[in-house]
């Protein structure tokens, strides 16, 4: 297996850029926190640093790295460290495998604008998704406090919880598509709905796997620790969290690694169910193969961008769960409405075939 | 380049599992036994086994490690409270320890390297689609009792903790 110098520098730069844009995009879903909050509270939100706050990511960054840095006599040193270490990293994983749009021809070559396609890729994501647990884990547990350490293992239990039901409604969207790649499934919705030619494009897994998209994206919210699921970082029951002892940049990772994976998992959700780069028509538009690659990335950030804006909205909205409806609602609704749709996809598979 | 990688993660993967044994804190050999799957599952990797390493990553690394790192933080066991074991159950561990040794050694010295090299085919038979279909024609049945085993064990977890519930 030889590899090209050249194809090493296309993945570098892929890499590189992939990083650069996952990291801004989540810097700017800070601010755009506070706007969507504000604007669902009828305020006018940060405004002070620079046009409409536009340099706020940038203060709130500042600030972050000049706050006294505090490691508590009790902790465990190392692991205190590794903790938002361990869950930056498993934030920025996942960007590997996602297809961010079709090919680019450029200087005589084809370039994928995927970091990589490997068969296994929607595994991989859920790996990275349970490997995501042990930073929170570490953090509360060397963090040597009581709050800390309730705070850690709600957030674990609730997400091992979660992951089943997202693994079983997975199960149902591989059952359809057949393939276990990103690439491949998002190349497969660029057909058409149904089989009526006038929803060229449309044959997005969301009308195939409705019940299936449902169970994943509340899985997903629950993994990301969000709204109506935040219960690790409680703050009227259990102070601050798995990361009450933390301060400076090392609270900074925990918060933006929330921010990451909720980039991340709405690019997953897009590129799963919402068809991923294809857009509605593309045939019909008549443009040359790179320009409808970058409308395609153009259409790909919009979806995500509108999942972002559907991850405030809610948490904006609804308010938190108790700890029992939460488990109750992962183990005695979710995964068996998951197994149903495994069992429906299966009879309309056997029957349509 | 596949002979440095296996020596570095066969290191790893050595030096893992001793520091599993020799860590003094219970935390600290869980997160070496994540490490040790790692390497093993990089191992995996070398071999083209891409399900392999990667259900080794869910199911060991993501999943039964985390209740075990769940189970030890909720005993809160640390170096003050760390039971000593009496002297005659550390004889008894080396022994059986030994034995085992014993017989791995004794089943690994008939072997011929060359062949077990050659008898693993460096094929696809570690993807996805190929396990699959070997796993749902030729070994449906252990597969199927497999599973059930699996289900009964599920089902008499679930007895034990609804009987925890009642006493209470």
């Amino acid at each position: 297996m030889e590899i090209l110098p050249i194809e090493v520098i296309d993945k570098l730069v892929i890499i590189v850029a992939v990083f650069g844009i996952s990291l801004v995009i989540a810097m700017y879903s800070t601010l755009a926190e506070r706007k969507v909050s504000a604007f669902l509270q009828d305020r006018i939100g940060p405004n002070r640093a620079g046009i409409f706050g536009i340099f706020q990511p940038l203060a709130d960054g500042v600030k972050f790295f000049m706050k006294e840095e505090i490691i508590p006599a009790t902790a465990d040193k190392g692991l205190f460290i590794l903790g938002p270490s361990l869950s930056m990293l498993t934030a920025c994983m996942t960007s590997a495998v996602i297809p961010w749009g079709d090919t680019l021809e450029l200087f005589g070559r084809v370039i994928p604008l995927q970091v990589t396609d490997i068969n296994i890729a929607v595994l991989y994501v859920f790996a990275v998704v349970s490997i995501g647990v042990y930073g929170i884990m570490i953090g509360g547990w060397a963090s040597n406090n009581k709050f800390s350490l309730l705070g850690a293992l709600r957030a674990s239990s609730q997400m091992i919880s979660y992951e089943i039901a997202m693994g079983l409604s997975i199960v149902a969207l591989i059952m359809t598509t057949g393939t276990m790649s990103i690439g491949e499934i998002v190349y497969q919705q660029g057909g058409e709905l149904y089989g009526i030619g006038a929803l060229d494009g449309f044959a997005w897994n969301v009308f195939y796997q409705p019940l299936g998209f449902l169970i994943f994206m509340i899985c997903a919210f629950a993994e990301c620790n969000r709204t109506p699921f935040d219960l690790p970082e409680c703050e009227a029951e259990l102070v601050g969290g798995y990361h009450t002892e933390y301060s400076s940049m090392k609270l900074g990772f925990y918060l933006f690694a929330e921010y990451i994976n909720m980039f991340i998992s709405s690019a997953i959700m897009s590129a799963l169910y919402f068809g991923g780069f294809n857009f509605p028509f593309i045939d019909k538009l008549d443009l040359s193969h790179n320009w409808e690659t970058i409308i395609g990335v153009g259409f790909f950030f919009t979806k995500i961008i509108a999942f972002i804006f559907f991850f405030m909205w809610i948490r904006w909205t609804l308010p938190r769960f108790r700890y029992d409806q939460l488990m109750r609602l992962g183990w005695k609704i979710l995964i068996p409405l998951s197994i149903l749709n495994i069992i429906i996809t299966g009879l309309v598979l056997l029957l349509t075939l | 380049m596949d002979n440095i990688l296996f020596f570095i993660l066969s290191a790893l993967a050595i030096g893992g599992a001793l520091m599993v044994i020799l860590a003094r804190n219970p935390v600290y050999s869980v997160l070496f036994t994540i490490l040790t799957f790692f390497a093993i599952g990089g191992h995996f990797l070398l071999l083209n086994a891409q399900f392999l390493f990667i259900v080794n990553i869910i199911v060991y690394a993501g999943a039964i490690m985390v209740l075990f790192l769940y189970v030890i933080m909720m005993l809160n066991l640390n170096k003050q409270s760390e039971p000593t074991q009496p002297f005659f159950i550390k004889v008894i561990a080396a022994i059986s320890g030994g034995l085992l040794l014993i017989t791995l050694l004794g089943a690994l010295r008939g072997m011929d390297s060359d062949k077990v090299i050659s008898d693993i085919p460096y094929s696809d038979i570690g993807l996805v689609k190929n396990l699959g279909k070997v796993l749902f024609t030729e070994y449906l049945i252990p597969f199927e009792i497999s599973s059930v085993l699996f289900l009964s064990a599920m089902i008499g977890a679930v007895m034990l903790g609804k009987k925890n519930l009642k006493d209470h």
